[in-house]
Parts: C-alpha cells; structure tokens; sequence
C-alpha cells in the first residue's frame, strides 16, 4: 500500500461517511482508492467536477453531521479555500487532505513543502484557523488521519492533513487499527430535518452591529484552546545539542539521517519535528532556545515555517535557513555540509 | 558489513510497460515479508509519461530515515536510456544488472562496480513470456546480493500482482528462477 | 367567521427584508405551502444562496444552510448523497446559479443528483446593487450597463433551463412566472411537483425556473414589473414545461 492508499484505508477506519474529490497528482490514489472502498462499505464517493464542488460537498454532507472528507494537491488546495473559509464560519468539521507539490502556479508535481503559509495561517479570507497534522511517515499518515477526524468533530473545525508527493508515493510497512476515539460531544447543531425541536441553522453570514465580532471571539476562544491541548512534536538528543534543527513532513526524516551522521562526527546536533503544524509547538521550541545554541531550519521551499521558528526563538538565539523550493528534495549529505558549516561559522566547539 | 548497518538502496529502471514499479514493489515486499525495513518510492505523473519509469527501494535492518535515493548501491535497467541516467549515479563498489539482449553498449563506469549483463529478454521468451524480462533480471539481482531469495521474491509476488494476471505467476516464478541459475552459472557465486 | 387565508406553519410569522414588489415573497410562500402540503417538513433541508434570498433561513421553518456564492447544488449533492432520505432542495437566484454557478448546476443535473432546486430569474443582480446578470435582457439597463445590455459587449441573455433540458440528469424542468394569479398558480404547481418527484425517489434533477420582479432595480413600479415578465421577458425566457420524464 502507498501513503494515499494507506491514508484512504485509515479514513474508512476513522468512519469517513463520505469522500469527495477531483483528480491531481501527486493523490490521484486516493479517490481511485475511495472509489472502490466506500462503495463497497456501503458508504458515499463522488467524483466531483472541480475542487470547488467538492469542498462544498464535504459542507454538504458535514452539515447533516456525517464524516466527510476531501483530498487533492496544491493548486486544487488553493480552490478549495472559499469552501474552507465558509466551513471556518460555519463551524463544521472537516477533513482535507493536500498531497503537496511544487508552486506557484502549476509549479511541477514533485514534492514541496511551499504550501506552509497557506495551510497554517488560514488559507481563505476572514479570521480563522485549521488544525494542520503533518506526517512524515506512511504509518504517519494512517495516525494522522484517525486523528484528523476526531479532532474536526470535536472542535468543529477543518483539519488538514499536509503531507507531500514523496509520503503519498513510498510504500513502507504499517499498521492499520482503529485506536479508541475521544469522547466528542453531540452533534445537535446539525441539519437532520427540524423534526421535534427548533429550526438548525448552519450559516458564515453574521449582519448585525458587534455580531462578527462575537462569532469570531468564540471562534477565537476555540482557536486557544486547540493551542492550548493539541500540540504534538516530536524531540530528539536536543538537551546538549549546540545545534537544533526543525523540520516537519518527509524533510524530517532527511534531518534524521543528517544529524545521526554528524554526531558520528562528534557534532551535537538535535532536532525537533513538530506533528502540529497549527497549533505551532512555539512553546516547545521556546524552551531550549538559548544562547549557547543554533537553529537551523530546513524545508522544501524557500523558507516559510522559519518564520515560526522565529517567532519561538524570539532572538534567544540564531535561526539559521536551508531550504531546496521547487519541488526539489535535500539530501542527507547536503544538510550534512550544511551542519558542517555552521559549526565552522559560529566556532562551535566540538 | 555487519547486519546492523546493512543498507542498500537500489533503483530500478527501464521503458513503461517493463513492469518497473512492479518489481520494486515486488522486491519490496520480499523485504517486508522476510523483516527487513523497508521504503519504495516510485517516480509519478508526468515524469512516467514519455516511456520512461523508475523506482527506489531501499531495504535495511534499522529504520530507514530517507525514502529518497540519490546515489544506490545498486542498479537494475531495462534499456539504454535509464542505463545512461542511473549509471553515473551508482556508488563506487556498486552493483549493475543490465538486460543485455536490449543494451547493446558497454557501460562506461568506474571500475569498482561489478557489472552483470544478462539477457534476460531472450531468457524471458525462452519461457514463453517477454513480460518476465522484469523478473529474470529481479532473480538475477536477488541471487547475486543474497539476503533474499528469488524462491522469497516468488511467495511474495501474489501479493504485489494485481489478481487479473495471476494466471502468469508460475511463468514468473520461473523467470525468477531462471535469472538466478543464470548468475549461479556464469559469475560462480 | 371561515378563515379563508391563513399563514402556512413553514413559513415564520415575521416581516420579510425583501423590497416592495419583490418576488422572493411570493416564492417563499409558494414552497412553505408545498413543504406543508406534501407533510415533508421534518425532513426537508434547505439551501439558501448568496443573494436577495442569502436570509432564507429566517423565513423558513426548516433546517436549513447558507452558502457560497454559486455552490449551492454541489452543497445539495454532499447532503443528499449521505442522506437519501431527505428532502434538499436549493433556492438560488440568477447571480448565483447563472452566472458563478454555472459549473455547480449543470454538473449537479448532470450527475441526476436528486434534488430539487428553485431558480429565481429577476434578470439582474439584486443584493450587491442592480449588477447586470447573465439573464439580463438586452437593451436592458443595469448598474454596469449603464447604456443597456448590448449583444457585441454583454452577449445574449443566458437560457439555463434551455441548457439544463438537454441533461438526461435532469428529469424535470419547467419555466415559470410569478406575475399574474394564474401563472402564480401554475407555478405551484411546476414546484410542487418539482418536490412530488424527489418525495417518491425519481431519479434525477428537479428543477423549476421562476421569473421573478425586481421592481427597484428595473427602476418600475411593482405593476409595471408584471407587466415587464409577461411583455418582455417571456419572449426570451418563454414559459411551459421543457422536459418532464416522469
């Protein structure tokens, strides 16, 4: 099984009601997937006739309560952002997966990271945020995706699963079972026929003097609370490391390999990889950010998540930028060079 | 090498419709099947349009942390254009199967690389399936390497071929055996 | 004393935001009648567009949504599909379902969703300020055709339901017009069978074009308005019903 296919399985897995999509590589195993297994799990595929049609499906079906989803790569992305936006306002959970690639534009279809600002600061217009869960392995994927459907439910909000070409593409061995779901709260907002009680109404349009300004507060209200309770990332050998390195997604794993050599070189290195991509594991970062270190950031575009980190070093420290944009994939005797580098750079002892 | 430490990342490559992304695959799952670590990582899209395809694989004892291969310890082509391609990119010390009945030139690579030309599309017909060739030279490459077993690679190929052309996995089988017993034969190993 | 007129429960007791002469009013009442005639509203679902109508959900009694602006019918498929046995239909007017939905409906229709969707055809853009729709008439002047709508410029006024007959998707389509009390009663009718047909599972698109006054940014009086859908605008827009397969 590849990433996609192994992703599709777990959204069956999680109760995925209902799947809507329109093909672009790198993901087009996901609906070829989805459209012999939903069937078969007497469940909904459609194959819709652009990706702005699908995220309104995904609304659709979201508004009655059912678990939907949608998947598709970079510029499908960027169409479905209005939906997005809509569904932010509308506080209904769901599930969007972007197969990322390389941009602007039709930019190429090799695997990117450049999708970073889109996916974490929103997206779409207006005030609002996604839960963004990055993997960086196939069994990632599958975690991620029984996750991603929960924690839509529970926040009524969008969760995006932003992996890229190379973790939708591989094959690696994996496990699929369902873990045990969190306790979610009932969905009686939604649209099942007012039979019984008063009219539901699901709606992004607030008119009125102050009434925005109170939806968007409550949004706002929620918004800290994800911050507050979902924060994964992952740390590894940080604690006497002289240089810590960030990196999410497949690039991660590069760090990975890079940092485990240089240690072999007797460079202290360490990393952190934060799952979250929003909620930011700003405070994580913030933690071992002092004087004595360097952090090197290295993604697959030209320099987007280094902001973030940044904004966590909060000048405690140098932040150091590699990043390889369009689609092309750093290698581990790359970034080896590049620790070499700044150990020669900064004088760090070794 | 110890077993620890083993890792080895093969490419293979040829034309569309050779059965690449197969044979990775299938060499991949072999792997799984006999508890290795395991990453396959085929190129998509328009890059496979045009006739050209390729995979990655990359099998190891401990977990792999880069599914990305640039340069391999192995490579295994079906016709001249990914010979030229891949070949440059091979390690020094590395491994080249190449099917010789569809490359007519000699490799013009490092010394330190051991070359096994081996006709595996005339072996293949032999067998009465062309469409083995994939599989003669799979066979070769596992018999040559020897921490699978082309037998390993067999058990494993239902799993990997799609159901509509199991009635081809005997003749598989056989071509997998066939590049084996040829490399038994001519490289005494 | 008989009553002899009386509000129809689906419908809100409450004043409508829509202008004097407008046609949303009469339409609105006309499916409220259906949804309770047809005893269907426990489990009917609305869907409201971006448009005169964005506020439906306040004068209907139902579940009902709001949503983007042209996607009401894609809305409409991820809700029927997940639940068959509910009744969905869209209210979408020209703006919406003419020009930025155009995608949407025809795919919609061309998929036999099975829905019901009311398409309101006031010939111009009423929320954002009297626009020229792609149904405008030519000649016809708007706030961005200020000398009237000219073929060479504007091109000719958009027949969806034209469009939409020759979908085999599309089980049922009929032209209407909110003018005159007959034609208010065929109306009827044409929804409450475009409704009828959902109801006992038909398999495809309803679908019912009404046309509707806009008497503020066609710059009439509410009687001239009526007078203009039944001189003008059935000329190009004629009325019957195009297809019914059932």
């Amino acid at each position: 099984m590849c990433g996609n296919e192994a992703l599709a399985e777990a959204a069956i897995l999680a109760g995925c009601d209902a799947y809507f999509g329109y093909p672009i590589t790198p993901q087009n195993e996901i609906p070829a997937y989805m459209s012999r297994r939903m069937p078969e799990e007497g469940r909904v595929f459609v194959q819709s006739e652009s990706e702005l049609a699908a995220i309104n499906m995904v609304f659709g079906a979201s508004a009655t309560g059912k678990r939907a989803m949608t998947s598709s790569s970079s510029p499908g992305i960027s169409l479905m952002q209005e939906g997005i936006s809509y569904l932010a306002g509308a506080e209904l959970p769901a599930v969007v997966v972007n197969i990322t690639r390389g941009g602007p534009g039709l930019g190429n279809i090799s695997p990117a990271q450049s999708d970073y600002f889109q996916a974490t600061r929103g997206g779409g217009h207006g005030d609002y945020r996604t839960i963004v869960l990055a993997p960086s392995s196939v069994q990632e994927m599958v975690d991620c995706m029984l996750l991603a459907f929960d924690l839509a439910d529970q926040y009524r909000m969008t969760v995006l699963v932003l992996a890229d070409g190379i973790l939708g593409q591989m094959m690696e061995p994996i496990v699929l079972e369902k873990k045990p779901s969190r306790e979610l709260p009932p969905k009686d907002w939604a649209l099942t026929g007012a039979k019984g009680r008063e009219q539901n109404i699901i709606r992004s349009l607030w008119l009125g003097e102050g009434v925005l300004e109170k939806h968007n507060n409550k949004l706002k209200a929620k918004y800290e609370q994800v911050q507050e309770n979902e924060v994964l990332c992952e740390q590894y050998e940080v604690d006497d490391a002289e240089i810590v390195v960030v990196a999410y997604g497949v690039t991660a794993r590069i760090v990975r390999g890079a940092a485990a050599k240089a240690r072999e070189e007797g460079i202290k290195v360490g990393w952190i990889r934060p799952i979250t991509l929003w909620p930011f594991p700003t405070e994580q970062i913030s933690k071992v950010a002092n004087e004595f270190r360097i952090f090197l950031t290295v993604e697959m575009s030209a320099g987007q998540m280094v902001e973030d980190v940044k904004l966590a070093v909060a000048g405690k420290a140098p932040v150091v930028f590699y990043g390889r944009p369009g689609g092309s994939v750093p290698t581990v005797d790359e970034l080896l060079d590049k620790i070499r580098q700044l150990t020669l750079r900064h004088e760090i002892k070794i | 090498m110890t077993a620890d430490s083993f890792y080895e990342e093969i490419v293979i490559a040829g034309f569309g419709g050779q059965g690449i992304m197969l044979t990775g695959k299938l060499l991949a799952q072999t792997a799984m099947k006999a508890g290795k670590e395991v990453t396959y990582m085929p190129a998509y899209g328009a890059e496979v349009r045009g006739g050209t395809a390729n995979c990655m694989v990359i099998i190891a004892e401990k977990a792999i942390v880069c599914p990305v291969v640039v340069r391999h310890d192995s490579l295994i082509v079906l016709n001249k254009a990914s010979l030229n391609k891949f070949g440059p990119r091979l390690k020094n010390g590395g491994l080249l199967i190449m099917d010789s009945s569809l490359i007519d030139t000699e490799p013009q690579l490092d010394d330190s690389i051991e070359i096994i030309p081996i006709p595996a599309n005339e072996l293949a017909v032999e067998l009465g399936s062309k469409k083995s060739a994939n599989m003669v030279v799979l066979g070769a490459y596992l018999q040559k390497r020897g921490y699978l077993t082309a037998d390993g690679a067999a058990q494993a190929l239902p799993a990997v071929l799609a159901r509509r052309y199991h009635k081809t996995l005997p003749v598989n089988t056989e071509a997998l055996r066939r590049g084996a017993e040829f490399v038994k034969a001519c490289c005494k190993v | 004393m008989k009553t002899v007129f009386k509000r129809t429960p689906t419908l809100k007791d409450c004043p409508t935001h829509y202008c004097p002469g407008c046609g949303h009013g009469t339409a609105h009442r006309l499916i409220a009648e259906i949804i309770d005639e047809l005893g269907i509203h426990d489990r009917t679902i609305g869907i409201a567009p971006v448009g005169c109508a964005v506020l439906a959900y306040d004068y209907f009694d139902i579940d009902m949504t709001e949503v983007a602006h042209g996607r009401a019918p894609a809305v409409a498929t991820g809700m029927k599909r997940t639940n068959p046995d509910k009744i969905i239909f869209s209210y979408q007017g020209d703006g919406d379902l003419a020009a930025i939905g155009t995608g949407e409906i025809i795919h919609a229709a061309h998929r036999g969703e099975q829905i019901t969707v009311i398409f309101i055809n006031n010939a111009v853009f009423g929320m954002t300020g009297g626009q020229m729709a792609p149904t405008t008439m030519l000649n016809q002047v708007t706030a961005t055709t200020p000398k009237g709508r000219t073929r060479a410029s504007e091109g000719y006024p958009l027949q969806v339901s034209e469009l939409l007959a020759l979908l085999p998707g599309a089980i049922y389509v009929e032209r209407c017009a909110l003018s005159t009390p007959a034609q208010i009663r065929k109306a009827k009718k044409a929804i409450k069978h475009a409704f009828e047909l959902q109801t006992n599972n038909a398999k495809g698109l309803a679908f019912v074009e009404l046309l509707c006054t806009c008497p503020i940014y066609w710059r009439m009086t509410p009687a001239e308005s009526i007078e203009w859908i039944e001189k003008e605008m059935t000329k190009v827009f004629p009325l019957g019903c195009l297809k019914d397969t059932k």
